[in-house]
């Protein structure tokens, strides 16, 4: 397997805009044409050389060493390979990514997978707002794919939601789900306040409870045990996540919302 | 040949090319993940008759099932792939989706797809609703308990079915006690079922009829009761037969089948053991008894 590790030379600031650092853009580049491929640092233009001392050959796997707060779109678009973050990151991580895998040894910024349509990414520290949001404009926000945030995300995680799968391990910011048109957000802590303003499809899974209530444009259907989130518990397991037999055999109550919409979209509170 | 005194005869069975499915099945408790199996599998002996064959092939403890529930996993057998999507449409609308906790996953990676929740989910009159997760997508039918959850498509794979033997006994209590311990055994090999009730068959048949409006009719040449009125295939002291069909997801599930199924038959008062077929010229499959240990 081929890896290219690229550790950070200094810490900046000024914010880096490096879109470039995809395995789809390493693809069959030499070590020294990956060092010359353009990044902005401020409004200056730069090169990844210029930023990043760069080890190995190959695009399979991209690791990337230092506090990376203010780079921004790492793997934007990126359709196969893995990157490994070794620090905290900025904004915009693995935004519009179809595929391949994002591992962060540490905290997102904003719109971390924002529209994003396939693949998988993991973050073991905290996710900034608008996990997996749309951009402003964009009726879309995350339309396939799987993000598992380790800590707590920021507000309005979720938000205009068409498919996939986000898991918050951590607690959620307020809004959460806001505008959701389909797919699932889990939260294992608590679900931040005024959950889903606006859905018209999907499921958020407060599996540890509110925070701060439901709007009253959600309404209460019944107390059960869905079958379905047994069967997503248990890819949970096998994505890593711990679910206790306690969660997976819960009651959880059923609301119905939001009712400014079309209001089949659900609020599943457990505990 | 010979197994503990019982004679093997130099014959094959005769076996048919048929598409396979698993379905496996979950509920809350055990008990109803096999109420709902056997339901589902019920009348399902065979395609003449039934329009399909299936069995349950074994039940599943909560580790072996997607939900995390006890289960049970069924197998169907058709002789046309388009009659697959009708057959499961209609046995897990009827008999899974009104069992009280059930839900219905695909439990078959196979060559062709059939919409089956993707079907059923239409009873759930609009407020049915889908959920995808690894690309697969699974149907939440809301009904008076609660939800029924199933997959959107089952996968069908190629199968054999009809494979098959004939016990041949001297009294029908050491027949029938042969065939127990047969389909005991068989029971135990992966990917295949038994359809017939309680994996044994007592009317045999052979092709055509006197009777024009017939394409079946009893196997006169192994009915104890006929042996002075037709060609008999019987020995002077065999006076009982039970037959055990076997259909499987390959054929070599079916031969590992038919063999422990044989050794397990040869007991005290059998007499011979044979097996159906129609002289090579109908199925895809000769199965020849003798060749199951090389």
């Amino acid at each position: 397997m081929t890896k290219t590790i690229l550790r950070l030379r200094e810490t900046s600031t000024l914010p880096v805009e490096a879109d470039v650092i995809s395995p789809d853009r390493f693809a069959e580049l030499s070590r020294e044409e990956v060092a010359v491929l353009p990044v902005l640092l401020g409004r200056r233009q730069k090169t990844l050389g210029d930023l990043f001392e760069v080890e190995g050959d190959g695009a399979a796997e991209i690791e990337i060493q230092g506090d990376l707060s203010h780079v921004k779109w790492i793997g934007q678009g990126m359709t196969q390979g893995r990157i490994t973050i070794r620090g905290n990151v900025g904004l915009h991580l693995g935004s519009g990514m179809q595929g391949g895998e994002i591992v962060v040894q540490g905290d997102v910024g904003a719109w971390a997978g924002a529209q994003m349509a396939g693949g998988t990414l993991r973050v073991q520290g905290n996710a900034g707002p608008l996990l997996g949001g749309p951009y402003a404009g964009q009726g879309r926000g995350m339309r396939g794919g799987v993000i598992v945030i380790d800590g707590d995300a920021g507000p309005r995680a979720g938000e205009r939601m068409r498919r996939g799968l986000i898991v918050i391990q951590g607690n959620a910011g307020e809004m959460a789900g806001a505008r959701m048109i389909a797919g699932t957000l889990v939260v294992l802590g608590r679900l931040g306040a005024r959950p889903g303003p606006g859905m018209k499809r999907g499921t958020i899974v407060a599996l540890g409870g509110l925070a701060d209530g439901l709007l009253p444009t959600f309404r209460y259907a019944c107390t059960y045990q869905p079958v379905f989130m047994r069967y997503y518990l248990r890819r949970l397991q096998a994505m890593g996540i711990l679910i206790s037999q306690e969660q997976m055999e819960a009651d959880c109550q059923r609301f119905t919302g939001d009712i400014n919409t079309i209001g089949k979209g659900e609020i599943l509170v457990y505990g | 040949m010979h197994i503990n005194g019982v004679e093997i005869e130099d014959t094959f069975a005769e076996a048919f090319k048929m598409w396979g499915a698993r379905l496996i099945i979950t509920a809350a408790t055990p008990q109803w993940a096999e109420t709902a199996a056997r339901i589902t599998t019920g009348f399902a002996t065979s395609v003449i008759g039934c329009g399909c064959e299936a069995g349950v092939e074994r039940l599943l403890p909560p580790s072996e099932t997607p939900d995390g529930r006890p289960g049970a996993s069924v197998l169907f057998f058709v002789s046309s792939s388009k009659t697959m999507e009708h057959q499961l449409l209609m046995r897990i609308g009827q008999g899974v989706m009104t069992c009280p906790t059930t839900a219905c996953f695909n439990g078959l990676a196979g060559e062709r797809q059939v919409k089956v929740g993707g079907g059923l989910r239409y009873f759930g009159d609009g407020f049915q609703s889908s959920k995808l997760l690894e690309g697969r997508r699974l149907w939440r039918i809301p009904v008076m308990e609660g939800e029924f959850l199933i997959d959107e498509t089952f996968d069908m794979g190629k199968g054999v079915g009809g494979g098959n033997i004939l016990i041949l006994g001297q009294s029908a209590a050491a027949t029938l006690a042969a065939s127990e311990a047969a389909a005991e055994a068989m029971r135990q090999v992966p990917d295949v079922v038994l359809p017939f009730p309680g994996g044994i068959v007592r009317s045999g048949s052979k092709v055509g009829s006197r009777y024009k409006f017939l394409t079946a009719s009893t196997n006169t040449a192994y009915c104890p009761t006929l042996r002075g009125q037709v060609d008999s295939a019987l020995p002077d002291d065999v006076n009982s037969v039970l037959e055990i069909v076997i259909d499987g997801l390959s054929e070599e599930a079916v031969r590992q089948a038919m063999r422990v199924g044989i050794e397990a038959a040869c007991q005290p008062g059998i007499v011979r053991i044979t097996a159906g077929n129609y002289g090579g010229q109908l199925g895809q499959f000769q199965i020849a008894l003798r060749e199951l240990w090389s």
